[in-house]
């Protein structure tokens, strides 16, 4: 009874040292979270006004999309529409073609992470680079990242000095986070520089104005688009949102859950070419309309990719990205990769304690856990149900339903207490890996009352 | 007010001095409390695991069992939401569900139903409450920690109603001690990290107690304690109101 997710957590949880930075690092990250949140007495308004204008839009998608598209190409944009992946690819392949682009510069998307756009390019012979410094040390390293913000947080800073030595040149075991940020930048610099096109991802899309707005720490989504002349935006359906001012209440929320700072340092709205240049933005559904008629799962349409319930939960802050098969791991990634293929993705519907604490850090209100319960129910359908789980549960079921055996199995239990260790603790009792059995009590509740001595014990 | 009282099934097996301490402590407030003899689980366990459906007959018993009672109060923050949350769900075109409206997790029933203001109880123990997942977020016991509204606890303020008692939390007051039902063994590793972690926090408060309304949580931890030779004593918050009575 094991799942991938369980078996690769096991694999993190045997580095204690690095499992346990890991868990605390990403704690620290909550708790800035909470702190930032505190200072705003609305707080709670917000993510409630967030969660409904969500809603909203998600409810009446075609109306608003076709309202950004309109105030985009007004505004000199051109606008594409993609169904799935594939489309996306070959539109965005098409358009760099066309321009003769050899090297494009990128920041950060989860968008074309999920379209696995960038093999695709390469595959073509155009040069992808990652300008996000998480994303590129992690290009570097031909790694995926573990966390949709902070992408290379399972890695340390003696990995990235190794790293720059063998790629960058840097100095040898020089692992000083200034010097190697400072290393990056003179990299990337590089890059901007001879990039034909710049990438971007789009964290909202304003449809009163057709604004695409972009929100990063390290302005690296301004140096690329300011330097090339054509700029392509990959924007998912769900992400366009009515008005100014409902961009209002989510950038309120969304770096202080993200990373608990009150804003990104750079927040671009994007709304029209370069003088003589392109603006592409390219819509993706990739089965984003269909979950929003999904009763159970339209919710997971309402995540602003914040990163907070990554950051809060208690599983993956001790499994680690890597031990998710999705390329979005912790409660969000859960569903998201259940919507996408279950039974691909079933591992993770188990990386899950139902402690609900994503719920409430998640800004737009998304019911993440809940959402897991229900996968849950789905599996046995599925023919992906555990099955020592469905033995448990069936026999259990067995046993409740008839008082009888279930108050005989009361009598002989206290029996168990006295088996040789060897017969409770091996291999089939997972129970015993790192925790005693309890005891069961000499008399249950049931034949005390039956004997009447629940009455007359007396509590100490 | 007649109330049926729920002694979730392995309270009832592993800890009945919680459910003794439960029928002690309702009828010391002048209750009419009775223990319907043939109840066995609410179906929390297989629901969770995956398989809500063998749950159903399980909940039409609940209801019958309890039809007759004004209040049910059960020692177990997790069964009482399980019951309030999902058994409009489960009982969906099956039957009337009307369980879900009388349940009470006992403190919560204590605080909001008989509004207690005192208690003749006594404990002089130093003791670290364990906040539970479900006790915290889906019975809305204590303020969560995630989220920006004015601090509460209601099992601090009872607790504080005990002679003698000192009342602590521990850091990351409502972190998941990792017990989560299957979760435990499906996976076993996290489980048991995520209690660890809970254990250190609650020790490092020096209490000599753990003390919360879910059993199965302290269970868990006891498991580890026990394993680790940690000197760490648990008791149901229960057992601490009705100390003395």
């Amino acid at each position: 009874m094991s799942t991938k997710h369980a078996d690769s957590a096991k694999q993190f949880l045997y580095y204690k040292g690095s499992a346990q930075w890991h868990n605390e690092t990403l704690w620290f990250v909550r708790h800035k979270r909470d702190l930032v949140s505190r200072s705003l007495p609305e707080w709670e308004t917000l993510r409630e006004l967030s969660s409904q204008i969500k809603r909203h839009t998600i409810s009446h998608l075609d109306t608003y999309l076709e309202q950004f598209a309109a105030n985009a190409e007004a505004n000199g944009a051109i606008v594409h529409w993609a169904v799935d992946a594939k489309e996306h690819n070959d539109i965005v392949f098409n358009i760099l073609k066309k321009h003769k682009v050899r090297k494009v510069v990128k920041s950060k998307s989860m968008l074309t992470e999920e379209c696995r756009l960038n093999p695709y390019l390469m595959a073509r012979g155009i040069e992808v680079v990652e300008s996000d410094l998480g994303e590129r040390i992690l290009q570097l390293m031909d790694q995926a990242p573990s966390h949709i913000v902070l992408p290379a947080i399972h890695l340390k800073r003696q990995q990235v000095g190794k790293l720059f030595e063998e790629k960058l040149h840097t100095e040898k075991d020089n692992c000083d986070p200034t010097y190697l940020t400072h290393a990056a930048r003179k990299h990337l610099r590089q890059e901007f520089l001879t990039a034909d096109a710049a990438m971007t991802g789009a964290n909202f899309g304003v449809a009163a104005t057709g604004d695409v707005v972009v929100c990063t720490n390290e302005g690296n989504a301004d140096m690329g688009t300011s330097m090339a002349k054509l700029h392509i935006v990959s924007m998912g359906i769900e992400k366009v949102i009515p008005s100014y001012q409902s961009l209002g209440v989510f950038h309120r929320l969304l770096a202080r859950s993200a990373t608990g700072q009150p804003s990104t340092t750079y927040t671009s709205h994007y709304r029209k070419p370069q003088a003589g240049g392109e603006f592409h933005i390219v819509l993706v559904d990739n089965g984003r309309s269909k979950i929003a008629g999904n009763p159970d799962h339209w919710q997971t349409l309402k995540c602003l990719r914040c990163g907070a319930c990554m950051n809060t939960c208690p599983v993956y802050r001790r499994s680690g990205g890597y031990s998710y098969t999705y390329f979005i791991p912790g409660p969000i990634g859960i569903n998201l990769g259940m919507l996408q293929a279950p039974s691909r993705y079933f591992d993770n519907v188990s990386a899950c304690s139902l402690c609900f604490s994503c719920e409430n850090v998640c800004p737009a209100k998304i019911d993440l856990g809940h959402q897991i319960y229900k996968w849950r129910q789905d599996l046995n359908g599925l023919h992906k149900a555990d099955p020592m789980k469905k033995y448990m549960s069936y026999g259990m079921k067995y046993v409740f339903k008839r008082p009888v055996v279930y108050h005989t199995g009361l009598k002989l239990a206290p029996a168990i207490n006295k088996l040789p260790r060897f017969l409770i603790y091996n291999k089939l009792n997972a129970w015993g890996l790192g925790r005693e059995l309890p005891q069961f009590a000499k008399e249950s509740f049931s034949e005390m009352w039956k004997n009447n001595n629940v009455k007359s014990v007396k509590n100490e | 007010m007649k109330i049926g009282l729920f002694i979730p099934c392995y309270v009832n097996a592993l800890y009945p001095e919680a459910g003794v301490a439960s029928y002690r402590l309702l009828t010391s407030l002048g209750l009419d409390v009775e223990y319907p003899i043939n109840q066995t689980c609410c179906g929390q366990p297989m629901a969770n695991a995956g398989f809500e459906s063998q749950a159903l007959p399980l909940a039409e018993r609940f209801e019958a069992l309890f039809e007759k009672f004004d209040y049910i109060v059960a020692p177990s923050a997790s069964c009482a939401a399980f019951v309030r949350g999902n058994y409009p769900d489960i009982l969906k075109g099956q039957h009337l569900c009307q369980a879900f409206e009388k349940i009470y997790e006992i403190c919560e029933f204590l605080v909001d139903v008989l509004h207690v203001k005192q208690l003749p109880s006594a404990f002089p123990h130093k003791v670290s409450i364990h906040n539970s997942c479900h006790g915290v977020r889906e019975l809305k016991l204590s303020s969560a920690s995630e989220l920006n509204i004015p601090a509460y606890s209601k099992i601090k303020d009872l607790l504080e109603m005990v002679k003698g008692v000192e009342v602590f939390e521990p850091d990351k007051p409502d972190e998941c001690c990792g017990f989560g039902g299957m979760f435990s063994i499906e996976e076993p590793e996290v489980s048991v990290a995520m209690g660890l972690d809970k254990l250190k926090n609650h020790m490092a408060t020096g209490a000599e107690y753990i003390t919360g309304s879910d059993s199965s949580c302290l269970m868990h931890m006891q498991g580890i304690a026990r394993r680790e030779g940690f000197p760490i004593k648990f008791i149901h918050v229960v057992e601490i109101l009705a100390a003395g009575l």
